[in-house]
């Protein structure tokens, strides 16, 4: 069957089209859903059946999440906070060490190169990570987020393999005019990277966003707790929960909200900024983890 | 231009003569270049290389008391208890099995699914589904693992589908099932991962030279034929670079996805060295078994590395460190 048409489409085009409108709604009907019932009322969710509209229509659960404790602002507050310090910092200090290490006539290029890759292989292990954090007196504090991580070797290859294939040219007339490597690095190499730090800044920004796992190991004190935190300690609690609102349900009637709700809520607030974010780098990403698996 | 050239002429001899001077000069001349790296060598060590001294504490039965020059050396006994564990062969097992499971199932559904998209007529169509299914890649594991409990519970989306099927008579809580959890790990990894390791395949594939499929069309293929003799074939030392890369990272899966899916009805099939050692290492503050179990897991991956560099050495695709 071949409908006539300015390209000619046939049945295989349609069955694959299919396939793909399929796909589409697999990814994104969880989100629609998870959505729905964040705005849905408590009681009714339980009721279930509550696909990608909400059947009672409120806001009471995301004032539950924002009334009934302090942390889900708090740790609101510290994942802005730790994305947004742990980006800066980590682009500023992976870029200008790539710098040093795209530098052909820098004499200790080889020895730091080697240096960082073999990390992408061995790595100590989780106690003995612990450990050096613990005895740096890290637990606890804010720098927990940011030290640890700062750089990645990944991260680095990226940037150096972007930067190699900069006209070298460039840095020579500007050495040639007296400037130091650090304002060649600032002035001109910096700039010129934009499409790759976009890429790298990214990755970055995600990883903190998403991180729980530093909180859950370093920084259990509520001042510290993060957004994916406060999630991954609703998912755990949700089953002992359920039981405990089961015993008590008599006593339960004036709450607005069950864990169900909560979840969903906080699962929104944690999803909205990168669904806002993404798209917009797609096309940069996409160059930067094509260099990213030639190189590696 | 001429001055230029005079110039660069001059520098360019400059640098030789520099380089026959000391190295304290060159020191001087690298001053900025030394001060812009060597904080971050000093970053290297303290977070990387000092954890890896830390393996002398497998050797021990450290105590942070006495530090690791003060604790009793006690030679190979935590690896001698660490073999005799049951739980370890156990999650030695669960390890394998999963990473095994996700790296044959992702490299498929990748591969077929960047097949897919080149396949698609439409540019809009395309450009929507690949937007769309990088998606959850940038969702936390903490999300992911909400949002699959959600649609696998037994008021969720899969057993409403089953039941409206009449597959099955009453709802099954699929997260309680031992044999299902790596099932639903794989699973999990492929809806988030599919769109986002099909970057790469496509560029692969964007990549293949156009006469090649315009000759194929003039000697009457198909499109299954051109899939199956020029597209699969130009793309195959893509798939094998990535495939070799992943053997290198067989026992490295973290226990992330394990940990936040997981629960205590599930834990003979979700148990993973990761979560092993620390479970053991910080939970029961048995620092030493923690670091064994942790240096078994590296000189593993270490040895699984080599393996893999010979392997895409003789596979002609280019070594790999």
């Amino acid at each position: 069957m071949v409908i006539k048409g300015l390209k000619k489409i046939s049945v295989v085009d349609i069955f694959i089209a299919i396939i793909m409108c399929i796909v589409i709604v697999i990814t994104v009907y969880p989100f629609l859903q998870v959505i729905a019932i964040s705005f849905n009322d408590a009681t009714d969710t339980v009721r279930g059946g509550i696909h990608i509209w909400p059947r009672v229509f409120t806001l009471n659960n995301y004032k539950e999440i924002f009334t009934s404790n302090d942390n889900i602002a708090r740790g609101f507050v510290n994942s802005v906070l730790r994305t947004v310090i742990g980006t800066v910092l980590g682009i500023l200090c992976s870029a200008m060490l790539a710098y040093t290490l795209s530098r052909k006539d820098y004499m200790f290029r080889k020895p730091i190169s080697v240096l960082f890759v073999l990390t992408m292989y061995v790595s100590g292990g989780l106690i003995p990570e612990y450990m050096v954090v613990r005895n740096l007196g890290l637990i606890n504090k804010f720098m927990v987020y940011i030290l640890p991580g700062l750089l990645s070797a990944y991260n680095i290859i990226i940037l150096r393999s972007f930067m190699d294939n900069l006209p070298y040219e460039l840095q020579e007339s500007a050495k040639i005019d007296g400037a130091n490597d650090f304002t060649i690095f600032w002035k001109i190499i910096f700039p010129l990277c934009m499409p790759v730090i976009a890429t790298v800044a990214l990755f970055i920004a995600v990883g903190q966003w998403n991180a729980w796992f530093d909180t859950y190991l370093y920084a259990k004190k509520d001042h510290l707790t993060t957004l994916q935190y406060e999630l991954m300690k609703v998912i755990d609690n949700a089953a002992a929960g359920v039981k405990a609102a089961d015993i008590n349900s008599q006593g339960l009637k004036r709450v607005t909200s069950n864990p169900e709700s909560i979840k969903m809520a906080i699962t929104v607030i944690t999803t909205i900024p990168i669904v806002c974010v993404y798209p917009f780098l797609q096309r940069y990403f996409v160059s930067g983890m094509t260099i990213g698996a030639v190189k590696s | 231009m001429e001055g230029v050239r005079e110039i660069l002429v001059k520098t360019n001899k400059q640098v030789k003569v520099q380089t026959k001077m000391g190295l304290s000069k060159k020191l001087y001349d690298q001053r900025f270049l030394i001060a812009m790296s060597v904080p971050f060598v000093i970053w290297v060590i303290i977070f990387k290389y000092i954890p890896l001294a830390g393996w002398l504490m497998a050797f021990q039965d450290y105590k942070p008391k006495l530090g690791i020059l003060g604790s009793q050396w006690v030679g190979l006994k935590h690896f001698k208890v660490l073999f005799q564990e049951e739980q370890f062969y156990q999650a030695l097992q669960n390890t394998l099995g999963m990473s095994i499971l996700a790296i044959t199932f992702g490299t498929i559904f990748s591969v077929g699914f960047a097949l897919l998209l080149n396949e698609l007529r439409s540019l809009r169509l395309k450009r929507v589904v690949q937007t769309i299914s990088y998606l959850p890649h940038f969702v936390s594991w903490v999300v992911v693992a909400n949002i699959v409990g959600q649609i696998l519970s037994t008021t969720g989306v899969l057993n409403e589908i089953l039941m409206a099927l009449h597959i099955i008579d009453s709802p099954v809580n699929f997260m309680s099932q031992p044999n299902l959890f790596w099932g639903i790990v794989t699973g999990s990894d492929l809806w988030k991962e599919t769109g986002w390791n099909a970057i790469i395949y496509l560029a692969a594939i964007t990549g293949i030279d156009v006469q090649l499929y315009e000759a194929a069309k003039v000697d009457g293929a198909n499109r299954w034929q051109q899939i199956k003799s020029i597209t699969l074939p130009c793309i195959r030392g893509t798939i094998i670079i990535l495939l070799i890369m992943s053997i290198g990272n067989l026992i490295n899966i973290g226990f992330e996805k394990q940990y936040l899916l997981g629960n205590n009805t599930v834990a003979s099939k979700s148990l993973v060295l990761d979560k092993y050692a620390l479970d053991y290492g910080i939970g029961m503050v048995r620092y030493s078994y923690g670091t064994a179990i942790g240096m078994f897991k590296s000189v593993v991956g270490i040895v699984l590395i080599y393996i893999a560099n010979t392997l895409a050495k003789k596979s002609g695709e280019g070594q790999l460190i």
